[in-house]
């Protein structure tokens, strides 16, 4: 009895923690950040040899170019899903769509533009 | 009182001899403070930036016993911006740079204990699973070729140094791979880099079954042509 509980409560907690959700600021500090760079401004520690450099997610010119569609599917499809370099990787197997839509927004408040303004 | 003294004494020179034979003694003692030796890999990003090194949970899995020898006796770093990578950078003036300062030189074993370290360690098989299901054939590429797919085609080289010199720095440099790592683990790391570290910061990129076995040759050509690189 007191066994049974036990494997269902280590059960419960396994799952939770497999499946938890991160947070769009910490996936971002985790894997944009090593070509997108600290600030995010497109400068991060693998450019120097990078032949396409990232995009400057600070830029609100080239950002509000982009419908959220559009930033959703280069995450996690890759650049060549929009035409673009092969060196911006996709990220469909590291995120759930939940927290790829919530990197979308986060670029928004990155570059402080929406789509079209 | 000068019993009591002597007791510990007697006890130290008695295990002490036992202990130099023992490499699960020596992880157990000196490794695992930075090295997870039991699984599993990390569930969480916090689990991720507490990264202190690299997994060795199924270094049987990965590395070659010989190059294991010989690199704990002589270690030299492979992780240009070490491990957790997000630890060691620093805005630079044109673009982020490794922070030097936080990257320690790794410790140094003995041969003979260097040499039962790398036994115990070859024991740790998390994952023959995995490495069951890689079929590699024997035979070689051309290294231009091959650099061709790295870098154009796959966008490999954006994280990977290719040469000492000269490639991305937040993964592992590749040009010494095929010297320290198995081929069938090169091949299923590349093929489904989350089956291993479900947290990684290297993407899957949906490298084919033909392009696996090219990458593995081109690694082979690449360990043949340098040196140690350093
Ligand atoms: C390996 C380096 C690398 C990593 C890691 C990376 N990117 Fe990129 N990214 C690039 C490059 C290079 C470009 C520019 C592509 C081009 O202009 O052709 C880019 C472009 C982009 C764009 C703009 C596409 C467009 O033109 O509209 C977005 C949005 C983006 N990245 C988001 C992200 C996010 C979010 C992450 C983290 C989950 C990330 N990137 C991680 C290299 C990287
Ligand atoms: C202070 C932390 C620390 C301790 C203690 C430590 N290591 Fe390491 N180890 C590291 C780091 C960091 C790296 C990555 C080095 C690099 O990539 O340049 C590493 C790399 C390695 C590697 C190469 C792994 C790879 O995939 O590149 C092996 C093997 C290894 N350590 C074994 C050991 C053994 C065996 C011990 C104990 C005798 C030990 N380490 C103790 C931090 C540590
Ligand atoms: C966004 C950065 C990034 C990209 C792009 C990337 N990798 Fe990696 N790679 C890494 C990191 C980080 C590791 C170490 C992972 C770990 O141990 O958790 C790694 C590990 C590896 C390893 C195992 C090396 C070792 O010493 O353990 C191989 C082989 C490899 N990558 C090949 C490739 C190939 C081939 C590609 C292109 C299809 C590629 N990588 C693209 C970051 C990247």
């Amino acid at each position: 009895m007191a066994n049974k509980f036990l494997f269902v409560l280590t059960a419960v907690l396994f799952s939770i923690t497999a499946h938890a959700k991160e947070s769009a600021v910490d996936n971002y500090k985790t894997y944009c950040v090593q070509c997108h760079g600290l600030k995010g401004n497109g400068n991060g520690v693998n450019v120097r040899d990078m032949s396409v450099q990232p995009r400057d997610h600070t830029d609100a010119k080239s950002m509000s170019g982009r419908s959220d569609e559009m930033l959703f599917k280069v995450i996690k499809e890759g650049g060549p899903s929009i035409d673009k370099s092969i060196l911006m990787p996709p990220w469909g197997d590291t995120f759930s769509d939940d927290e790829i839509k919530d990197l979308v927004q986060h670029l928004r408040q990155l570059c402080k533009c929406k789509f079209g303004s | 009182m000068k019993i009591k003294m002597l007791l510990p004494l007697v006890f130290v020179a008695i295990a002490a001899p036992a202990l130099a034979d023992d490499g699960m003694a020596i992880i157990k003692r000196d490794c695992v403070t930075c090295h997870n030796i039991s699984g599993p890999a990390p569930q969480t990003l916090k689990e991720v930036w507490n990264l202190k090194g690299p997994n060795l949970a199924y270094a049987g899995n990965k590395y070659r016993e010989a190059w294991l020898v010989s690199w704990l006796q002589k270690p030299q770093r492979i992780r240009p911006a070490g491990e957790f990578y997000g630890n060691h950078i620093k805005i630079g003036d044109k673009h982020d740079v490794v922070d030097e300062a936080t990257l320690k030189d790794h410790m140094v074993l003995s041969k003979a204990d260097a040499t039962a370290v790398a036994h115990e360690l070859m024991e740790l098989k998390q994952h023959d699973d995995l490495i069951a299901q890689e079929k590699l054939e024997p035979g070689t590429g051309s290294k231009m070729m091959g650099e061709m797919m790295f870098d154009k085609f796959l966008g490999c080289m954006a994280c990977h140094r290719i040469e000492p010199d000269y490639g991305g720095l937040s993964g592992p440099e590749v040009y010494t791979a095929s010297r320290r790592l198995q081929p069938q683990f090169i091949a299923s790391f590349i093929r489904n880099p989350q089956a291993w570290e479900p947290k990684t910061w290297m993407p899957n990129k949906h490298v084919s079954d033909a392009n696996l076995q090219k990458l593995v040759y081109y690694f082979d050509a690449l360990a043949a042509g340098e040196g140690n690189g350093k």
